[in-house]
């Protein structure tokens, strides 16, 4: 049976209350804006990527504490990261939030405690928004994401 | 909630809960293993025995197809078809049989009259006028027709309290309006409209009124002759009937003009490649072999309402809706969205600091289901400044335990987010 407090961690409650990169970045040269039409979540991510590495990355929006939690982790480790880099850990974090046995990898760092999102089928998407937003900005289409 | 609790609304409403409860059998099962405790009844109602013993028996002793069978079985399933008919005529107080067609959902009946009615007597420059707190099943097919017909979708705006501006409706009536569309109860937040003024209204401007009654059926006495509506959805299984099977009500003279919305058998009188005829009311707007088995159990679910009655339903979620207006006021950072005088068992609320997503995670561990979202109104959410409500939505089998339950869970919630 799944557990409430695999859910909301300490760390999920931290980045919920004071979300990190909050807020537009000063120049962006790549944005998405991603809309979980369910329970309307809205999100816009801002990216710096020079030479296929992110620089800088922030984000603005509302929406649930898994959602900005998510988009927060995601600004915190994707820094430094290259292109190709920031691909892979989408996969390995959507691997990680549905299926029973994928384990956490070293690169995901702090993303490891949005773990427990896998006993919660119904909150994948709140976790994954902020992950769709970063493809569609690097992919540099300015049109909304959406979760469905 | 112990049978003692039980025993003193009882005593309070005349109105036999336990009874109620022992006829719904999933309202035993356990969620996270704790009792469930369902409010979602806006979203559906759960089921009583009699429901799924009529759609069970219909396979059992009845199932053949309908009003094409010489034998004696096909006989006696349109026979019980035509049975549950009669008794949605009743339900809904329309003059004749040939008034109701059997539809999917309220959806579809408003697809059905969009469609039929829209396109056939829309024209560019007409008007249609939609309220600011409809559901999105009563906005998207009048922007389809529209963008059919080159006609004009009009918005009622609606109060902060959520209750329509009657002086803007008015306004916006005109001699171009030709349809008003409007729900009797919304389904965000529970506001009850005055209809008789909305149609009277209409018709005087030369319009037409289709009324959304998906949210009212189960807890307003409907009458389409008092109401003089023009056109009535609703929906079963919101009134403790099968998913899959609703009701359009429509004036018989207005049904006699409009053009099929669906071809197939069942719906024609003769067909030849010169030309086809069409069957009349109401038959010409059901084509194809129907939800049977699902009008058979509508039928069975407006017994078990008439049965129970629903005057006392209206007066027992009545009291459940002030109980826990009153429990609210002790919940700091509550806000109940939808605050219209005139309001049906539904309610809406936020939480300062937690996203309604969150809360509707935390009950559900507690066994209790209720609807997170923007509930398909995402114009309401537009209006009121919020991306979504947490609503809480009563059922005739609902009890102050279950209010007190709920509240318990809200400060469980608060507890956690602290």
């Amino acid at each position: 049976m799944s557990d409430l407090t695999d859910l909301y961690q300490e760390v999920i409650f931290d980045h919920n209350k004071r979300p990190r990169n909050f807020g537009k970045l000063f120049e962006p040269n790549r944005f998405a804006k991603g809309f979980n039409p369910l329970c309307g979540d809205r999100i816009t991510l801002y990216l710096n990527v020079d030479d296929g590495v992110i620089r800088d990355v922030s984000f603005e929006g509302q929406g649930c504490a898994i959602s900005t939690a998510s988009a927060s982790l995601l600004t915190e480790t994707l820094k430094g990261k290259t292109e190709a880099e920031a691909h892979e850990l989408f996969k390995d974090f959507h691997a990680m939030i549905t299926t029973d046995d994928a384990q956490p990898t070293e690169a995901m760092g702090k993303l490891e405690v949005m773990s427990g999102v896998r006993e919660f089928p119904a909150r994948v998407k709140c976790a994954t928004l902020a992950w769709h937003t970063l493809e569609a900005a690097l992919k540099n289409e300015q049109d909304s994401v959406s979760t469905e | 909630m112990t049978a003692a609790t039980l025993t003193k609304q009882q005593a309070a409403t005349g109105y036999d809960l336990v009874r109620v409860r022992e006829d719904f059998p999933i309202l035993k099962e356990l969620i996270h293993g704790k009792p469930l405790v369902y409010l979602d009844n806006a979203a559906t109602s759960q089921k009583p025995w009699s429901v799924i013993n009529a759609e069970r028996d219909y396979y059992t002793h009845l199932n053949a197809n309908i009003h094409r069978g010489v034998h004696d079985l096909s006989q006696r399933a349109t026979d019980a078809f035509e049975g549950a008919r009669n008794k949605a005529r009743q339900f809904i107080n329309a003059r004749k049989n040939e008034e109701v067609i059997f539809v999917r959902g309220a959806t579809e009946a408003i697809n059905l009259v969009a469609t039929s009615y829209g396109r056939s007597k829309l024209k560019a420059g007409d008007e249609i006028i939609v309220s600011e707190m409809e559901h999105h099943s009563n906005i998207v097919p009048w922007q389809m027709a529209c963008e059919a017909t080159g006609a004009v979708l009009r918005v009622i705006p609606i109060s902060d309290s959520g209750e329509l501006d009657m002086d803007a409706y008015a306004k916006l009536l005109n001699e171009r309006t030709k349809i008003v569309a409007i729900t009797h109860v919304a389904n965000a937040l529970g506001s009850i409209t005055p209809l008789k003024k909305i149609t009277a209204m209409a018709h005087a401007a030369g319009a037409i009124v289709l009324v959304d009654g998906a949210q009212a059926a189960p807890h307003v006495k409907i009458d389409v002759q008092d109401l003089d509506a023009d056109f009535y959805a609703l929906s079963g299984h919101k009134i403790y009937g099968p998913t899959g099977i609703g009701i359009l009500y429509g004036k018989e003279a207005l049904l006699e003009a409009m053009p099929p919305y669906q071809g197939g058998g069942d719906m024609i009188r003769t067909v030849s490649f010169k030309k086809t005829t069409y069957n009349t009311l109401p038959y010409k707007f059901e084509a194809g072999t129907p939800f049977i088995a699902g009008g058979i159990g509508l039928g069975a679910a407006i017994d078990y309402l008439n049965e129970l009655g629903l005057d006392a339903i209206a007066v027992h979620e009545h009291d459940l809706l002030l109980y826990t207006t009153e429990q609210a006021k002790s919940i700091p950072g509550l806000k109940i969205i939808g605050t219209a005088r005139d309001k049906a068992s539904v309610f809406s609320f936020t939480l300062a600091g937690v996203h309604p997503h969150d809360i509707g995670t935390i009950l559900d561990h507690e066994g209790i289901a209720i609807r997170t979202g923007h509930h398909c109104a995402m114009p309401v959410m537009e209006r009121l400044g919020i991306p979504a409500t947490a609503r809480a939505s009563f059922g005739l089998y609902n009890t102050h335990g279950e209010v007190d339950a709920l509240f318990d869970g809200i400060r469980k919630v608060q507890k956690v987010f602290a």
